[in-house]
């Protein structure tokens, strides 16, 4: 097998080191520099995901040291499906950003930093490396939730960098218990020493319990959630797009890895405490953080939230272990990342053409910014599950894979959490397309965003009067629209490419 | 339960210290005590994980003396931690630096009422 797996870790480090270089000779390069980064990484992830997809899993050893002493790289269909999701989210987010986000050379730079994080996570199959990357997408995030100008976005950084240092922390101990009953770290090799330790083994639980709380935290599961909604609404709406869509996600990802790959169903079948561990926090985090979101009068802080109870649903999947719900996990995954990032764009596009950012800003939207309207409200009812979106295969797969392995209550607190999405996506569906603009919507606009708290809008450091909605803006909108309709036609056939590395996970 | 405690004193230390970490991180006002607190937090950790590879009477494996060896990974491990650790201070400090250009307070219940007041 070619080095290409690597690569695709050491790609955005190089781009991110010419991005901060060049912007010493040349003032305007970042993005060009970056988007040419994101481009071959593009490219290198769909070559990636050829191999992952194709057959049976297999891995690349980093270095050539011999595997279970050296770092581990995984090339399976699930490590394949993350690394084209963030590349492909990335460069989307990017073209975003050129007009609306912040744009110095260290921006970019840390932004490919980030990717970096998120590609060696979706990849690695060493729990230490895990930690490592895990730490280099947690700094880059802090960074780039503070680069917004005004405290808000300091506060909000430093917020996130306390608690996200703890989930990592827990994580870490978690990592050192099981090192300490077993004597390695590599994922494949863990999950055979573990057994022979055997699962009654305090170390082995306590190891559980650190790992997946520490997890928790990162994934923003409910009572672990309070960074979240601060570091989404305080960051710049390019950031905060790309954080929604990749960093909870990837998060989402290391949890499934470490729980099947390394602690294997088998431990959740002998351990008594594990398996309502993770259903109960999900069933929690689904009915809490939709209600939450309900309550929620700013668009992002509302959108953050939601992310709480969806990403309750994958942990929902995660707790059932069955090949059902677990091609549901992933499906939900990459159309979760897919409708929120384009939600948050979006939800920054009407901020800067209509100057605020509460749900009673989009009173009349449809008929004032269009494009604009269309997209999120095809976003919306593809949140909320309906067919030929996405969002209705993840949500049916999972449903499904309760049912099948009985799980009742999880299947109607699931169906419930519909209703939910539902309550909080309509209202902003019904001032949308059957509401008036209100009058003063043309002159009143300027003072209005300075009164409902929309400093974080004001990242790049200009207001909205003299940056406006540019064309690129709305069409990657329009474009993660579509995309989110069109991924559900995909979904048959990517179970069956999905099938090997299911059976692997689950055996 | 009592002997094993006492037997593994560090268990004891390490957690007081996660403790003294945590209580520091949620309790105090100050963001610089915060930031400390997080320190404490995860060095913690790190000794816990540190005096767990420690074998009694065992040497360093780069002497070929016969006997046994005390085990240099967690050694390495924890040493990229506290690299992870050092970033993570130096990019907290300066977001608290920035916080105090702001709002000239270092006091995180004075912050919070600025920014629900605007």
């Amino acid at each position: 097998m070619s080095d290409l797996p690597a690569l695709l870790v050491v790609l955005p480090i190089l781009g991110a080191l010419v991005s901060l270089l060049a912007g010493v000779r040349f003032d305007r390069s970042g993005w060009y520099v970056a988007a040419a980064t994101l481009s071959v990484q593009v490219a290198g992830a769909v070559a990636f995901a050829a191999d992952g997809l194709s057959g049976a899993p297999g891995s690349y050893a980093v270095g050539d040291f011999t595997i279970p002493y050296g770092i581990e790289l995984l090339v399976d269909g699930l490590s394949a499906t993350m690394v084209v999701l963030v590349a492909v989210v990335a460069l989307g987010v990017l073209a975003y950003a050129r007009r609306a986000g912040p744009r110095s050379n260290q921006f970019y730079s840390t932004y490919l930093l980030l990717v970096t994080g998120l590609t060696g996570m979706s990849i690695t199959g060493d729990a230490f490396n895990m930690y490592v990357f895990l730490e280099i997408t947690g700094l880059t995030a802090y960074a780039l939730v503070a680069s917004g100008e005004g405290g808000r976005s300091a506060v909000a950084g430093l917020k996130y960098l306390l608690v996200g240092t703890f989930g990592a922390s827990l994580y870490l101990l978690g990592v050192g218990y099981a090192y300490v009953a077993t004597g390695t770290l590599n994922m494949a090799d863990l999950s055979t020493e573990l057994a022979a330790v055997g699962y009654a083994s305090p170390l082995v639980r306590a190891s559980f319990a650190f790992v997946v709380v520490g997890l928790f935290v990162k994934v923003a599961m409910f009572p672990l959630h309070t960074w979240q909604p601060e570091a989404y609404a305080g960051s710049p709406d390019s950031v905060s797009a790309l954080i929604a869509s990749l960093v909870s996600t990837v998060s989402a990802y290391a949890l499934v890895r470490i729980v099947l790959t390394v602690f294997t169903p088998e431990f959740l079948d002998a351990v008594p405490f594990a398996r309502p561990l993770l259903a109960a926090t999900a069933a929690v985090s689904i009915v809490v953080g939709s209600g939450l979101a309900v309550a929620q009068t700013e668009i992002k802080r509302m959108l953050a939230y939601s992310s709480v109870s969806q990403f309750g649903l994958v942990v929902a999947a995660l707790s059932v272990t069955n090949a059902t719900a677990l091609v549901g996990l992933t499906v939900h995954l990459v159309g979760h990342a897919v409708m929120k990032g384009g939600l948050f764009l979006a939800a920054g596009l009407v901020a800067t053409g209509v100057g605020g950012r509460s749900v009673a800003d989009f009173d009349g939207l449809g008929s004032r910014m269009p494009a604009a309207a269309a997209a999120f409200g095809v976003l919306t009812l593809g949140m909320v599950g309906v067919p030929p979106a996405i969002g209705f295969f993840g949500k049916w797969y999972i449903v499904v894979g309760t049912l099948e392995a009985g799980a009742w209550g999880l299947a109607v607190v699931i169906l419930l959490s519909t209703l939910l999405t539902l309550a909080y996506f309509a209202r902003l569906l019904e001032r949308m397309f059957f509401r008036e603009a209100p009058a003063a919507a043309e002159t009143g606009s300027a003072d209005a965003a300075v009164a409902d708290g929309g400093e974080g809008r004001d990242a790049g450091g200009h207001s909205s009067a003299d940056r406006g909605v540019s064309l690129g803006m709305v069409a990657v909108v329009v474009a993660a629209a579509l995309l989110a309709v069109g991924l559900g036609a995909a979904v048959p056939a990517y179970e069956s490419a999905l099938a090997p590395t299911v059976e692997v996970l689950l055996s | 339960m009592i002997d094993v405690l006492v037997d593994r004193a560090y268990f004891v230390v390490a957690f007081l210290l996660l403790g003294i970490g945590a209580h520091m991180v949620i309790g105090d006002r100050n963001l610089v005590k915060k930031v400390i607190g997080m320190n404490v937090f995860q060095s913690g950790i790190f000794l816990f994980l540190i005096a767990s590879a420690y074998v009694t009477g065992a040497s360093a494996p780069l002497l070929s003396e016969p006997g046994p060896y005390v085990s240099p990974l967690p050694h390495v491990l924890i040493l990229t931690a506290i690299v992870v650790g050092v970033s993570l201070t130096a990019v907290a400090l300066g977001l608290i630096v920035r916080i105090y250009g702001e709002y000239g307070t270092l006091r995180a219940d004075v912050v919070t009422e600025v920014n629900d007041g605007e």
